[in-house]
């Protein structure tokens, strides 16, 4: 199977290890990449701030680099930029010919734990993990793109993984994207309750499946210095997230 | 008197409420008793989805065919016995109960729990022209005595209120001399409360719904005070907005179903008054005459917007309870008198962009009101496009941002820019933390920068495989 790999802007330049250990792991179930440099940032932050018209030229990149005649799926380790790529047809609402191109996008494109469970049928990767950890749903994953299940069933078939609830574990760890940087204070409120309650729960490890939440949360648990690591779910199934 | 609850400007706010620890245990503890509550009494009800569904296709029905339902409600009110008075605006709707005062030469009014009333500054209104009128409900009351506290949420007014507070409140305020036992402040209150009763020459309430094929007036309460208040006066004042319509009794049952579980988290409120037209011949209570106000106030405009269907709301207040902010700044750092996702959707749309453009950054987008919303509203969507409209159909947004996100657009709207910048934005991680990102850093550390980008290894990768 032909994948575009979409990267994400943050997976591409803060954590870039995420997006290498998705490609090990996707070539290893046996698919074969196809990444376009091309490719930029998806416009999410530009568009949830208002500015639709300045983000649609990203849109109209990102579209032709992540297209391509034989490429199956495009697959991205971010449930949040995934969906606003399935948005992207509701921006060209009167261009016809970008409608449809963002309408075929949109159809073709996949949260890597989507892909992984519901593509390829996938639910035993074969990864082994020692350890206690909390799982943080992201909110645009599994409330609005709707991936609530896919990370849940490919963790709970890793060796040696214990997952643990924890208060208020559905609730927003306040990044919401530029909303971090506008309302830096009431964003820091939330995510220091998401970490407080985490550490609470007593675990070694926290799991995500979107980095933007990740590095929001992991910002919060190097400030107070906490001795919990912050792995995005990838690292933990392609192997290599050291305990 | 307008929609706000605040003269602060935003951030301070936001930061004063912050600051108030006291209140954000208090909100949190009601989110996550009354969440949970409502989640229980909804699993009874079996398919959540479909409930939602019927409330939301009954009140959105009503919405379109407006005109229709509001001429038959008010026929039905009037059939029954009842004066119908059509408010265009605050002022209107406060003219018309000071002239019911000055008919009945009244002084003295009791009110339950109205938001319409708060909405257009009614206490204030008949101050103004010497009646005194007291709140009855248990919250709004403890609000008036604190000088006129602003109510933090919709449904639950005094959330913001731990009970030592409310304890010391009523000691100041009504020589209370008891512990903060919630029973004792209560009876309190109810004592006090009585006395006010026996006094009052008119009744003053809201509206949950109005029921258009019987012209019926319906009251949710959970204190009883609704009752006191719509039999013992001789007169009562409904004041009612526009949009409260369902067209029969047989659509109350769904929505009654719907409010009592997603306000409070119970099956039924405790008391539901469906009155229609003051007292008739062969009943033993109720008033001898009943006022109507229709209040229109914006809504008309909000009908005739893309926004209509915010209008579905039925108070109940749920998406306050399950918004993420919301929880750490209460209704007070909204600062309007419907805060939370519904003040985010709802407060440009019916009072103006000009004065709430601040109130829909007050959300991370998480999409976590419209899970609950009784009726469906698109909160999400809404706060969206409310985002849009601000920033592009009316250039609203400050000129820095603009600027910076014009940068930044350009900059993710050109692959070779993009790919330059990726070798240097490394750098910036040595930049002095000025601005935007100095607010970041005094809750979080700094996310770095990576030297080396996930496209440079890919490319490095593909040279390798090649060579």
């Amino acid at each position: 199977m032909k994948i575009s790999f979409f990267v994400t802007c943050i997976t591409d330049a803060v954590l870039p290890h995420v997006g290498i250990k998705s490609v090990e792991l996707l070539e290893r179930l046996g698919c074969s990449i196809y990444f376009n440099p091309r490719q930029t940032c998806c416009g999410q932050p530009l568009a949830n701030t208002g500015y639709h018209e300045k983000a649609k030229k990203s849109m109209r990149l990102m579209i032709d680099s992540l297209l391509n005649d034989d490429v199956d799926y495009v697959v991205a380790p971010s449930g949040s930029c995934v969906l606003q790529v399935k948005e992207y047809p509701h921006f060209f609402k009167g261009e016809k010919l970008w409608q449809e191109k963002a309408t075929l996008l949109a159809e073709k494109t996949r949260e890597i734990t989507d892909f992984i469970v519901n593509v390829l049928g996938v639910v035993d990767v074969g990864a082994k993990f020692e350890g206690i950890a909390a799982y943080h749903p992201s909110c645009h994953m599994t409330r609005l793109l709707g991936v609530k299940t896919p990370p849940l069933l490919l963790l709970e078939h890793v060796q040696g993984l214990t997952l643990k609830p924890f208060k208020g574990q559905d609730k927003c760890c306040g990044f919401g994207g530029t909303f971090a940087v506008k309302m830096s204070e009431l964003s820091g409120a939330m995510v220091a309750d998401k970490v407080r309650n985490i550490a609470a729960a007593g675990v070694d490890y926290v799991i995500g499946a979107d980095n933007a939440c990740l590095m929001n949360i992991e910002a919060r648990i190097k400030h107070e210095r906490l001795p919990i690591k912050v792995f995005h779910i990838v690292e933990v199934l392609a192997g290599g997230a050291s305990s | 008197m307008s929609f706000k609850t605040s003269r602060l400007p935003l951030k301070k706010r936001i930061r004063a409420n912050l600051n108030d620890s006291f209140m954000r245990n208090s909100i949190a503890n009601a989110q996550d008793l009354l969440n949970q509550k409502r989640q229980d009494r909804f699993a009874e009800l079996g398919d959540y989805e479909k409930w939602r569904d019927n409330a939301a296709d009954i009140r959105q029905h009503v919405l379109d065919y407006l005109d229709h339902y509001l001429d038959q409600f008010i026929d039905n009110a009037e059939k029954a016995g009842a004066k119908v008075y059509c408010a265009r605006n605050s002022a209107e709707a406060n003219a018309v109960a000071v002239d019911v005062f000055r008919e009945k030469q009244a002084t003295v009014a009791v009110k339950s729990k109205s938001m319409v009333t708060e909405e257009i500054g009614l206490n204030e209104a008949l101050s103004a022209v010497g009646v005194e009128i007291y709140e009855t409900d248990l919250g709004e009351y403890l609000l008036q005595i604190d000088d006129n506290d602003k109510p933090s949420h919709i449904v639950v007014p005094a959330l913001h209120k731990s009970r030592s507070r409310i304890r010391d409140l009523l000691a100041h305020k009504t020589n209370y001399q008891g512990d903060d036992a919630p029973e004792n402040m209560t009876r309190h209150v109810r004592q006090v409360l009585r006395r006010i009763f026996l006094k009052a020459q008119i009744g003053i309430t809201g509206c949950n719904f109005g029921i258009a094929e019987n012209g019926a007036v319906v009251l949710v309460t959970n204190e009883g005070n609704g009752r006191f208040v719509t039999t013992l006066p001789k007169t009562q004042i409904v004041f009612m907005g526009i949009e409260r319509i369902i067209p029969s009794l047989q659509d109350l049952d769904i929505m009654l179903s719907m409010l009592a579980r997603s306000a409070v988290g119970s099956r039924a409120t405790v008391y539901t008054s469906i009155l229609t037209g003051p007292r008739h011949e062969q009943e033993v209570d109720g008033p001898e005459e009943m006022h109507i106000i229709l209040v229109d106030n914006g809504r008309s405009q909000v009908l005739g917007s893309p926004f209509r269907s915010i209008l579905r709301c039925i108070r109940c207040g749920t998406c306050m309870l399950e918004c993420p902010a919301y929880r750490h700044i209460s209704g007070h750092g909204y600062g309007t008198l419907y805060p939370g996702p519904l003040g985010a959707a709802l407060m440009p749309a019916l009072g103006g962009y000009e004065e709430y453009k601040d109130i829909p950054k007050i959300c991370s987008l998480c999409g976590a009101c419209n899970d609950v919303c009784p009726v469906k509203i698109p909160l999400y969507e809404t706060i969206f496009e409310h985002r849009r409209v601000i920033a592009e159909d009316l250039g609203k947004t400050p000129l820095m941002e603009n600027i910076a996100f014009t940068q930044y657009a350009n900059v993710i709207g050109n692959s070779n820019l993009f790919n330059l910048v990726s070798k240097m934005a490394f750098l910036g991680n040595f930049a002095p933390k000025v601005g935007p990102l100095a607010a970041w850093s005094k809750e979080r550390q700094m996310p770095k920068i990576a030297k080396q980008w996930f496209r440079e290894w890919y490319a490095k990768r593909s040279k390798e495989r090649e060579g």
